[in-house]
C-alpha cells in the first residue's frame, strides 16, 4: 500500500530536482531571465507544470521559471491581490471566467500575433477558445480543457444484466430505474444516477438538456437569459422529475454526487475529465466512461471548462520576451500530451486531441469526443449563477413550486446579474 | 544616546512607559483601527479589487435595503443569536448548578464537558454534517431507520436546518459557560445558603434570592460574550453547507458567510464591506443594550 505511493511521490519529485539543478547551473549565465508562473495546488498540475518547466529550460538554458502554487481556495484572491500590486507573477494561470475582469483592469497583455497567430490559433485549437480573443488578438490560451461524460459503474451494470452505456436520455432514465435500490422503509440506499446542481448538474442543464430540448441558455452575445421558455420548461421539468417522480436520485444522498458513485453507491455519474485521476485510485470500483446520453432529437453537446494562461502587465522587456517563449511551449502539441498524460486532462488543440489514439481510448474517448460539440458559457460570476441553479430546483423540492415558476424567478434573478455585470 | 542620557530620570520612565505602550497602539492602529477605517470607507464605493475603487455614494447601502436576501439573513443571523443564547446560557447553567453538587468524578466530567469547546469548529462540523445524513450514510437517520422510524431531513431543509445547524454550536460553546458559571458559583459566600437553611426557605426561594442575583456578573459576561459568539457564526454554517453555502434557499445563511460570498466569490468588495458595517453597527449596538440593561437590574 505505502510502496506505490511513495514511488508516486519520488516520481513526482524528480522533476522537480532537476528543475532545481537546471536552475542553479543556469545562474551563471550572464544573460539569465527568471520569469514567474502562478497556479493552483493539484497534484498532478504542479507534477505536468515542473515537468514541462523542465523541458523549456532545457531548450532555453537563458531562461529560469520559477514556480508558486496556492491551495484552490485562496488562488483567486491571492492572484486578484497581488497582480494589481505589481506582486504577482509574470505568467499566470487563470480561470476563463475570470479573464473579463483582469482583462478590462489592464492586467493582462495581448499575446504578440507574430508568435499567436489569430488565424493559426483559430484553425488549430477548439472554437470555444474564441472567447479569449478581443480586437483581433488572443489575451490568454488554455494548455488543456475539460469537458462532460457519463461515469457508469461496471459492476453494478453486469450485476442488473445491463449491457452497456445509455445512449439516450430514455435509455439513460430507464438504467436508471433498474439500478435504483430502496430498503424497506423506502429509503434510498443505491441511486441510478447521482444529481446535484451543486456539483456539475448546473452545466449538464444549461449547456446540454437545455439545447437537447430544443432551446439555448443564453442569447448569441451572452447578454440575455432565453431559457425561460417551453423548451426550458420541458428540461428543468425532465429534470426534476428524475429525483420527484421517478425517484431514481436524490441531490443529498451520500452528501455529494461523486462521493457516492467512488462508494460504489451509484450506477451512473456526470462529471468532468478532472475526475478520472480520483476514481483511478478507488479500490474494488469498476467504471466506465460513456458520451453524455443524447437528446429526444439525437441531438448532443457538452460542456467545456477551461483555465487559461496569460502574460501579465507586470512582465516587461526581456522577461516579456522570455514570457512569449513560455507560453508558446506550453500551448505546444507536446505540453498538451504532457498535460493529457500526467494530468487527465484533454488537449486543447484539436491536432493534438483528436489523434485516433486519444479519440479509442475506452477512458479519454468519450471525453474528446464530447469536446468536438462542446459549448463554454460565458459567466459573468460562476458561483452565482450556479447558486440560481441550485435554489431553483430547491423550490421545487422544498416549497413546492412550480416547474414554471421556478423557472422564471432563476431566469429574471439571472438576467438581473448579467445586466448588473454589463452596465459595469 | 547622548539625547536619553540627558533627560532626567522621570523624563527617562516616560520614554520607556510610551516604548512599551507604543507596540499595542501601533498593533491596533495597523491591525484594527486602519482597517476598520478602510472598510468604512470602501462600503462607500465600488471595487472588484482588481481595478480602480470608483466612489458611489450609498449605492451599496441602497441594495442592502432593496436585498431581500439581505433581511432573510439578517433574520437568520437574530435566530441564530435568540435561540442560541437563552438555550446555550440555560443548559450551561444547569449544567454548572448540578456539577458543583457532584463529587464523583468532577474532575473527569467537567472535562468531558470542556472538551468540545477545545475542539476544531471545522472539525466538529465536519463531523456533525455527517451525522445529520440520510440513509445509508448518516447515524442519526440510520437510527431512526432501524427503529422504523420515518428520515428527517435535517441539512436539506428550509425549516430544520438553522437549529440542525445551531446544535453543534451550542455544544461546542457549553463548555466554557459552565467553566464561568461554576467559578461563578464557587464565589458565593456559603454563609448566605447556610443562614437560608437555618430560615428554612425553600430551595427555589435560595435560587431566585442568593444565587442568581449574585450571579449576575457572571451572567452580564456570558450574555455579552455569547450573543457576539452567535452574531458571528460562520465557522458551522459555512462547513456544515459548502456544498449550498448557507443553503438551502439561504435558510442558514448567517450576515458573516453573506459578507464572505459577497466579498471572495462574487467579488463586490464595496458591497461587502456595507455589510460589515451594518453587521459592526449590530454588534455594537447590541452590546451596549446588553451592558447597559443588565447594569440597571443589578
Amino acid at each position: 500500500m505505502s510502496t506505490p505511493r511513495r514511488r508516486r511521490t519520488l516520481h513526482a519529485l524528480a522533476p522537480l530536482a532537476a528543475g532545481t539543478a537546471l536552475s542553479f547551473g543556469s545562474a551563471g549565465i550572464a544573460s539569465a531571465v527568471e520569469i514567474e508562473y502562478w497556479q493552483y495546488f493539484f497534484e498532478a498540475r504542479v507534477t505536468a507544470m515542473d515537468t514541462l518547466i523542465e523541458n523549456f529550460q532545457e531548450a532555453n538554458p537563458d531562461i529560469t521559471v520559477k514556480t508558486n502554487q496556492f491551495p484552490y481556495a485562496d488562488y483567486r484572491t491571492k492572484v486578484a491581490a497581488a497582480i494589481p500590486a505589481g506582486e504577482g507573477p509574470d505568467v499566470v494561470q487563470l480561470f476563463y471566467g475570470w479573464l473579463n475582469d483582469y482583462e478590462r483592469a489592464g492586467l493582462i497583455q495581448p499575446l504578440p500575433t507574430e508568435s499567436f497567430d489569430p488565424a493559426m490559433i483559430e484553425a488549430e485549437f477548439f472554437p470555444m477558445v474564441q472567447t479569449m480573443k478581443r480586437d483581433g488578438q488572443y489575451m490568454a490560451l488554455p494548455t488543456a480543457v475539460r469537458s462532460l461524460a457519463l461515469f457508469y459503474n461496471e459492476r453494478l451494470f453486469d450485476a442488473a444484466g445491463i449491457e452497456g452505456p445509455p445512449q439516450t436520455l430514455e435509455e439513460l432514465v430507464d438504467i436508471a430505474e433498474q439500478l435504483t435500490e430502496r430498503d424497506g422503509a423506502g429509503n434510498l440506499t443505491q441511486v441510478g444516477l447521482t444529481s446535484g446542481m451543486t456539483a456539475q448538474d448546473h452545466h449538464w442543464f444549461r449547456e446540454v438538456l437545455l439545447r437537447q430540448f430544443g432551446g439555448q441558455p443564453y442569447s448569441d452575445d451572452g447578454t440575455q437569459v432565453t431559457y425561460d421558455s417551453d423548451a426550458g420548461r420541458a428540461a428543468l421539468q425532465w429534470y426534476s422529475d428524475l429525483e420527484q417522480t421517478l425517484g431514481v436520485t436524490e441531490s443529498t444522498f451520500m452528501d455529494e454526487p461523486q462521493a457516492a458513485f467512488k462508494a460504489g453507491r451509484a450506477g451512473m455519474h456526470i462529471d468532468g475529465s478532472f475526475r478520472i485521476g480520483a476514481l483511478e485510485d478507488t479500490r474494488g470500483l469498476k467504471w466506465g466512461v460513456a458520451e453524455l446520453p443524447a437528446g429526444p432529437d439525437g441531438t448532443r453537446s457538452n460542456y467545456s471548462s477551461y483555465w487559461v494562461n496569460a502574460i501579465t502587465s507586470k512582465a516587461e522587456g526581456e522577461k516579456y520576451d522570455a514570457a512569449v517563449k513560455f507560453m508558446q511551449y506550453i500551448t505546444s502539441d507536446e505540453a498538451m500530451q504532457i498535460w493529457l498524460e500526467t494530468v487527465g486532462e484533454l488537449p486543447a488543440k484539436q491536432s493534438a486531441a483528436l489523434t485516433d489514439e486519444n479519440r479509442d481510448d475506452p477512458i479519454y474517448g468519450p471525453f474528446v469526443k464530447g469536446l468536438g460539440y462542446a459549448q463554454s458559457t460565458d459567466f459573468v460570476d460562476e458561483s452565482a449563477q450556479r447558486q440560481l441553479m441550485t435554489d431553483m430546483v430547491s423550490r421545487i423540492e422544498l416549497e413546492g413550486q412550480s416547474v414554471a415558476d421556478s423557472l422564471k424567478v432563476a431566469a429574471e434573478a439571472e438576467q438581473k446579474l448579467l445586466d448588473d455585470a454589463f452596465a459595469r | 544616546m547622548s539625547l536619553y542620557g540627558g533627560l532626567p530620570l522621570a523624563s527617562k520612565r516616560v520614554v520607556w512607559a510610551w516604548g512599551f505602550l507604543a507596540i499595542p497602539i501601533v498593533f491596533y492602529t495597523v491591525v484594527r483601527f486602519y482597517p476598520t477605517a478602510n472598510a468604512t470607507l470602501i462600503s462607500f464605493q465600488e471595487w472588484n479589487l482588481l481595478g480602480s475603487r470608483t466612489w458611489t455614494g450609498l449605492t451599496n447601502y441602497r441594495t442592502l435595503i432593496a436585498d431581500p436576501v439581505f433581511w432573510q439573513v439578517l433574520g437568520n443571523t437574530f435566530q441564530y443569536l435568540l435561540i442560541g443564547t437563552p438555550l446555550s446560557l440555560m443548559l450551561s447553567f444547569a449544567i454548572a448548578y448540578q456539577l458543583d453538587k457532584v463529587r464523583f468524578m468532577h474532575g473527569t466530567i467537567r472535562a468531558l464537558y470542556f472538551l468540545p469547546f477545545m475542539t476544531s469548529a471545522v472539525a466538529m462540523a465536519w463531523v456533525w454534517r455527517w451525522f445529520y445524513q440520510p440513509v445509508p450514510i448518516g447515524t442519526f437517520n440510520n437510527l431512526l431507520a432501524s427503529f422504523g422510524i420515518q428520515q428527517i431531513a435535517f441539512l436539506n431543509s428550509t425549516t430544520n436546518a438553522l437549529p440542525a445547524i445551531l446544535a453543534p454550536a451550542v455544544w461546542a460553546g457549553l463548555g466554557f459557560q459552565v467553566i464561568i458559571f461554576m467559578a461563578g458559583l464557587r464565589a458565593i459566600p456559603k454563609t448566605y445558603y447556610e443562614a437560608a437553611r437555618i430560615d428554612g426557605v425553600s430551595s427555589w426561594t435560595i435560587m431566585t434570592e442568593i444565587t442568581l442575583p449574585l450571579l449576575k456578573p457572571t451572567i452580564v459576561f456570558l450574555v455579552v460574550f455569547s450573543s457576539i459568539g452567535f452574531l458571528r457564526i460562520f465557522d458551522q454554517v459555512f462547513n456544515m453547507t459548502t456544498n449550498n453555502p448557507g443553503g438551502p434557499l439561504n435558510s442558514t445563511k448567517p450576515l458573516v458567510l453573506m459578507i464572505y460570498d459577497t466579498a471572495f466569490n462574487s467579488f463586490d468588495m464595496g458591497y461587502a464591506a456595507a455589510q460589515t458595517v451594518v453587521l459592526f453597527v449590530i454588534l455594537l449596538v447590541v452590546s451596549l443594550l446588553q451592558l447597559r440593561i443588565m447594569r440597571e437590574r443589578s
